[in-house]
């Protein structure tokens, strides 16, 4: 009854009054819209005269990470050393330093968002991030537009700072990784037939893939590669990808990606009865993916640091400050390249002396042989860091030191 | 031939997971006419139940395993209670509307109170162990989930098709009115049907959890699409069609990757695909019924 009343109700007013209400009601909503843009222009002019004051006693380092979804180990890990670098060196050309930590959620489309937000409301002077390479290309067209310059700590596809003379990064690259990685299958492992699987949605694992694709066939011929299967982020059965590997009897399987989907596929692997060695990138160096493969053997991978292989006298420093602050955490890279992005930063605010993010980005370009928690870090022409990587392996239920290989 | 077996396995047991959850899917859809997003959801929260009961309250795995079906299921009946009764007589898309809120309450909770960092499911070794003949590895769970899933197949076709309760279900699907004017208790048919239903999404959660055993608030959803579009597959509203829906996708997934490798990164695509082509030809699906709408 109640809803034929109002049935009634609404025909009678749509007659006339009503076509006069909405009239009304169009115009309130313009003048409030109106009124609210013009709030916020003026807000924002407020809050941008704020921004300078403040800039003289303040100098802002924006950190976009991923803190929740997929990548939230990563992102944390990463996080807990910029923080600890913040701890220990919280000031610069007399001012103090304030980080403006925003989580991107393990999203392009945050990332985009967080990038956004750290230039235009925070009005950061410099930003860190991201770990995972997809978010660090979402993030990075925007800070280039708004001329801030970025520090990656470890994105490691080409792309992230390939046309972006605004990107930097602490960490070496796919590249180098994937041919570090064929290398080593082929002359330390005796491998001769390679099996792929990657993760067709993050462009770490396919860049990776594709150079370890290109090395090894380069090192053991054209047929090397016996097999290439995908999967997408997220998935969690990977039974019949390892099956149809499995048919193809490779003497190693490179599978490098996130660390959650590649704990689950080696462990798999391992339960499916497949002996051969596993190879990733340095995304497995995490707690998630030692606590899933801690039974298995002959699991490989590549990274950016050892503590017990400190290689610089900032390593040491880190290792200890680290171990004092984190206590029953493993000292990791991700936090020695979170560490060495914060320093790289004030290292080139002191260089510039300034805290103009024009003037950091041109200090950035010049960095050569600079003393950082992973190593000798001198970037190139593309802002891209010429680096050793560490090799390490699964034994014993934790990562162990294997061998380094340097950078020719 | 060693490939095939293998596949064969893997598919027979992704398969009968995807049946026991369209279940629950279909038996909800045959009764009250309603899609329970929640549902896929439950899988969720009976994981993390067993999970925290494993790894918090130390209790034995089987112990905990019942106590995470028993709270699930009635947590699937609460929601009914709350979210779905109230809207028993409103238009069939505010109730649509309502379970989809129910379901992001869900997710969200589960982010928001437990966090979404992914966490490692505990396999009890009774449980979970690997199996070797000659050449082919697998788990026990291979093995185990497929029998549990059939042995629940059988109770609940049994109970729908046998018991009084059963009649009183398939009456009120026939018709709500008519079987309320027949001294039908509708209310304690739905709700029976709830507790069924999320207890089978509980075993399902849980034998996800032990297969995947990661753990995180949004894992759920999709099991829980795959598992939709199986019961929609099979005939939305039949059983039957449900177990049949299921195999068929969790096969087709299986043997798609393993003998078209280089099609692996399109197994999600495939499940709709197939879902287009037989609602193209068969718009009710493979065991649908064909029942004209009451005007």
């Amino acid at each position: 009854m109640e809803g034929y009343e109002s049935h009634i109700y609404l025909g009678e007013v749509n007659g006339g009054t009503m076509f006069k209400k909405k009239y009304v009601t169009v115009i309130t909503l313009l003048l409030v819209a109106a009124f609210a843009l013009a709030g916020c222009g003026g807000g924002g002019g407020e809050k941008k005269d704020a921004a300078q004051d403040a800039a003289s006693d303040v100098i802002k380092i924006g950190v976009y990470e991923p803190l929740t979804g997929t990548n939230a180990a990563g992102g944390e890990m990463t996080v807990e050393g910029i923080k600890l670098a913040n701890q220990l060196f919280p000031e610069v050309l007399g001012k103090k330093v304030e980080l403006v930590i925003v989580d991107n959620k393990s999203e392009k489309q945050e990332a985009a968002n967080a990038v956004e937000r750290l230039v235009s409301k925070d009005k950061v002077n410099v930003i860190i991030g991201s770990y995972g390479s997809s978010l660090s290309m979402a993030g990075g067209p925007i800070a280039k537009d708004a001329g801030i310059p970025v520090i990656g700590c470890s994105p490691t596809n080409p792309a992230v700072t390939l046309g972006n003379d605004y990107y930097f990064r602490v960490c070496f690259i796919d590249p180098f990784q994937g041919t570090v990685m064929a290398n080593y299958a082929f002359d330390k492992l005796g491998a001769k037939k390679a099996a792929i699987i990657q993760d067709v949605q993050q462009d770490y694992s396919v860049g990776l893939n594709n150079y370890f694709e290109k090395s090894f066939k380069k090192l053991a011929g054209e047929d090397a590669i016996v097999a290439k299967v995908n999967y997408n982020t997220g998935d969690k059965d990977f039974s019949s990808q390892l099956t149809a590997i499995k048919d193809k009897k490779p003497d190693v399987i490179f599978a490098p990606g996130n660390f959650t989907e590649s704990g689950i596929l080696v462990e798999k692997a391992r339960e499916l009865g497949i002996t051969c060695p596993i190879l990733g990138g340095d995304t497995w160096e995490s707690e998630e993916f030692l606590n899933r493969v801690k039974n298995t053997k002959d699991v490989y991978f590549s990274t950016h640091f050892d503590s017990t292989q400190p290689v610089t006298e900032m390593s040491k420093k880190f290792k200890e400050e680290y171990e004092k602050a984190y206590a029953g955490k493993q000292v990791n890279a991700f936090g020695a390249l979170g560490f060495d992005s914060y320093i790289l930063a004030l290292d080139a605010m002191k260089k510039a002396n300034s805290a103009d993010p024009k003037a950091i980005r041109d200090a950035l370009a010049g960095t050569k042989d600079f003393e950082g928690a992973t190593g000798l870090i001198t970037l190139d022409t593309n802002g891209d860091a010429t680096k050793t990587a560490i090799i390490k392996k699964v034994a014993d239920g934790n990562f162990v030191y294997e061998g380094k290989v340097d950078p020719k | 031939m060693e490939l095939y077996l293998q596949t064969l396995a893997n598919g027979i047991s992704l398969g009968s997971l995807y049946a026991l959850i369209a279940i629950g899917y279909t038996m909800v859809y045959g009764i009250l006419r309603l899609i329970n997003f929640a549902h896929a959801d439950l899988l969720m929260v009976a994981g993390y139940i067993a999970f925290y009961g494993i790894m918090v309250f130390a209790l034995p795995w089987w112990f905990s395993f019942l106590i995470a079906i028993a709270l699930t299921a009635l947590l699937g009946v609460s929601i009914e209670k709350i979210a779905y009764r109230p809207l028993r007589n409103a238009p069939r898309i505010s109730v649509l509307i309502s379970a989809i809120g129910v379901s992001f309450l869900l997710e969200n909770l589960g982010i928001v109170a437990i966090g979404a960092r992914p966490k490692s499911f505990p396999r009890p070794e009774e449980l979970v162990w690997n199996i070797k003949l000659g050449d082919i590895s697998f788990l026990s769970l291979t093995v185990i989930i497929p029998i549990v899933t059939l042995l629940l197949l059988v109770a609940v076709t049994y109970m729908v098709n046998k018991t009084k309760t059963g009649t009183a279900m398939r009456a009120v699907s026939r018709d709500f009115e008519t079987a309320s004017l027949m001294a039908v208790d509708v209310n304690k048919v739905v709700s029976t049907t709830f507790l069924v239903g999320s207890s089978l999404a509980a075993v399902g959660g849980i034998l996800y959890s032990l297969q995947y055993p990661q753990i995180d608030p949004l894992m759920g959803v999709f099991p829980g699409l795959k598992c939709f579009i199986a019961a929609v597959m099979g005939g939305i509203g039949s059983i039957p069609g449900a177990m049949l829906g299921g195999f068929i996708l969790g096969m087709g997934e299986v043997f798609l990757v393993a003998f078209m490798p280089e099609l692996s990164g399109y197994r999600d695509a495939f499940a709709f695909v197939i879902l287009i082509f037989i609602l193209l030809f068969k718009p009710t699906g493979i065991l649908g019924e064909n029942v004209v709408e009451k005007v």
